[in-house]
This record gives C-alpha cells, sequence and structure tokens, in this order.
C-alpha cells in the first residue's frame, strides 16, 4: 500500500498549487471538460492544461474522450494513500498522546 | 496546583527545519519515561487508535535500534525505524525517526521531560531534518486541511473513498 516516493514527490508537487487543489476539488463534484475549467477558473485554456498535465502525471486525474469533449476525472486513490499517514501528522500525534494519558493511568507507580 | 490540566497539544514548525511539540501529562517524570521507552508500551500508545496491531522493538543504549509496524484492519501497514543515540535519560533521549514509506527522509528527535511537580510532566521534543521541503511535506499536509476550501472539500472525498 506504501506509495513509491517518486509517486509521493508528484503528488504533493501537484498539491503545492492552490489552482490545483481548487480544480480537483471541482472534479470531485464530477467530470468536467477543459472549456468549463477555463470559464469557471477565467484562466486561459493553455494554463488549464497544463495543470491538468501536471494532476494527470502524479496519477490524481484521469482524461477521457466523450464525443468531441475530453473529461477530466478526479482519481482519488492517490490522494487517498498520500495523504493516509502524511495528511494527519497533528491528528496522529494528538491521538497518539490522548492513548499515552489511558495508559499512564493503568500503569503502576 | 490543583485542576486539570491542558492536554492539548501544541505542535509548530521553527525555523526551516524543526517541529516542536509539548504535552503535558498527568503522570510523574518517570512513568512518563518509561512508557517513551519500553517497546511493550509504546506499542500500547503510539498511533491513531485505528491501528489494531501494532508491535515495537526499542534498544535503549547508544547505537541501538528502534522499530514500529502499524498494521489497520484494512491491510494497511506503516513501519518505522530509527536509532538511538546516547544513552536515553528523562532529561535528554536523542533518536533518529525515519517513515519507511519515504525512505532516505531521516529526522533527529530530541526529547526533554520536565518536572512541573504534584506529579505532572510536560514533554519538550524537536525533531529536525536536512530541508525545509521534507519538514514541510511532513507537516503542512496535515496542518493545512480544511484552510482552504479546496483542502475542505477534498477531505470529503477522502471519506468516501
Amino acid at each position: 500500500m506504501v506509495m513509491q516516493e517518486d509517486q509521493l514527490d508528484l503528488v504533493f508537487g501537484a498539491l503545492a498549487d492552490r489552482t490545483r487543489r481548487a480544480i480537483l476539488a471541482r472534479l470531485a463534484d464530477g467530470d468536467t471538460s477543459v472549456g468549463d475549467l477555463v470559464s469557471q477558473f477565467a484562466m486561459s485554456q493553455p494554463a488549464i492544461s497544463k495543470h491538468l498535465k501536471v494532476l494527470e502525471n502524479a496519477g490524481l486525474v484521469s482524461r477521457s474522450r466523450q464525443g468531441t469533449m475530453r473529461l477530466s476525472h478526479l482519481e482519488a486513490k492517490p490522494l487517498g494513500e498520500a495523504t493516509g499517514w502524511l495528511g494527519t501528522y497533528r491528528e496522529y500525534w494528538d491521538e497518539s498522546f490522548s492513548r499515552l494519558d489511558d495508559l499512564l493511568k493503568r500503569m503502576d507507580d | 496546583m490543583n485542576g486539570t490540566i491542558d492536554r492539548s497539544a501544541t505542535i509548530e514548525k521553527v525555523g526551516d527545519h524543526a517541529i516542536t511539540i509539548t504535552r503535558d501529562f498527568d503522570a510523574p517524570v518517570d512513568k512518563v519515561f518509561r512508557a517513551m521507552h519500553d517497546p511493550e508500551l509504546i506499542a500500547q500508545w503510539v498511533g491513531p487508535r485505528r491501528f489494531t496491531d501494532q508491535e515495537a522493538t526499542q534498544v535503549n543504549e547508544h547505537g541501538g535500534t528502534w522499530t514500529l509496524v502499524q498494521r489497520d484492519d484494512e491491510g494497511n501497514e506503516f513501519g518505522f525505524r530509527g536509532v538511538i543515540h546516547g544513552t536515553p535519560t528523562p532529561e535528554l533521549s536523542i533518536r533518529t525517526f525515519e517513515w519507511l514509506g519515504m525512505p532516505g527522509h531521516v529526522f533527529m528527535e530530541t526529547m526533554r521531560l520536565e518536572d512541573l511537580g504534584d506529579g505532572r510532566t510536560r514533554v519538550h521534543g524537536i525533531s529536525v531534518i536536512n530541508t525545509k521541503d521534507e519538514r514541510d511535506g511532513m507537516f503542512d499536509s496535515g496542518m493545512d486541511v480544511g484552510v482552504n476550501e479546496g483542502y475542505a472539500r477534498l477531505d470529503d472525498v477522502l471519506e468516501r473513498l
């Protein structure tokens, strides 16, 4: 289940950009054409396409043809794997410490 | 001093390379030290509760190694390892920390236990790594979730996976 380091780098690189995160959030609501994204984000088509390419390289987005339209689709699995552990750094330690509270109560002096 | 203690952890970035953690516990220093260094006890608290199967080893001497394997009910497995530097004491416990999912990105962790009196202990931890990118990769991905609406909605996606 553990992702290759190279792919993790690509995923985090892709997520480092605010626009790309917003595109992923938009795709979470359903598949979308480049044209829709262009109008929604008020950016040029080459700019949107460039962002989609980065997301595609990271395995976060796949693209398919529907008639003459190319649709972008969110591939959420790598996202889940990348954040399955790393997305919860604070939660990880908060919950650990809460368990440690319980353990300390059970321990003999 | 009576009353309840503040059990919230302070976890923050310091400079370009460090993450600090501060947390108070309602137990004396020696007890907290044992819970943090005895592998049988470590396996009982390190990590979220969803990890139902945990194995820990730790040799508490200079050059000794430690390992932690965590498994959840879905078959996910996460491994960690490192080396102890110097003989650990409540005043100073130093080790390296590496998640096997990202091998080669090694933190150096220093832990101090402060006696707050009345059987209470404050843990001071500092983790340092070579580059800002590595530090931020570990820290920001967790801390920024939910800050902007894009991430907030990604959370929803992740819940549906």
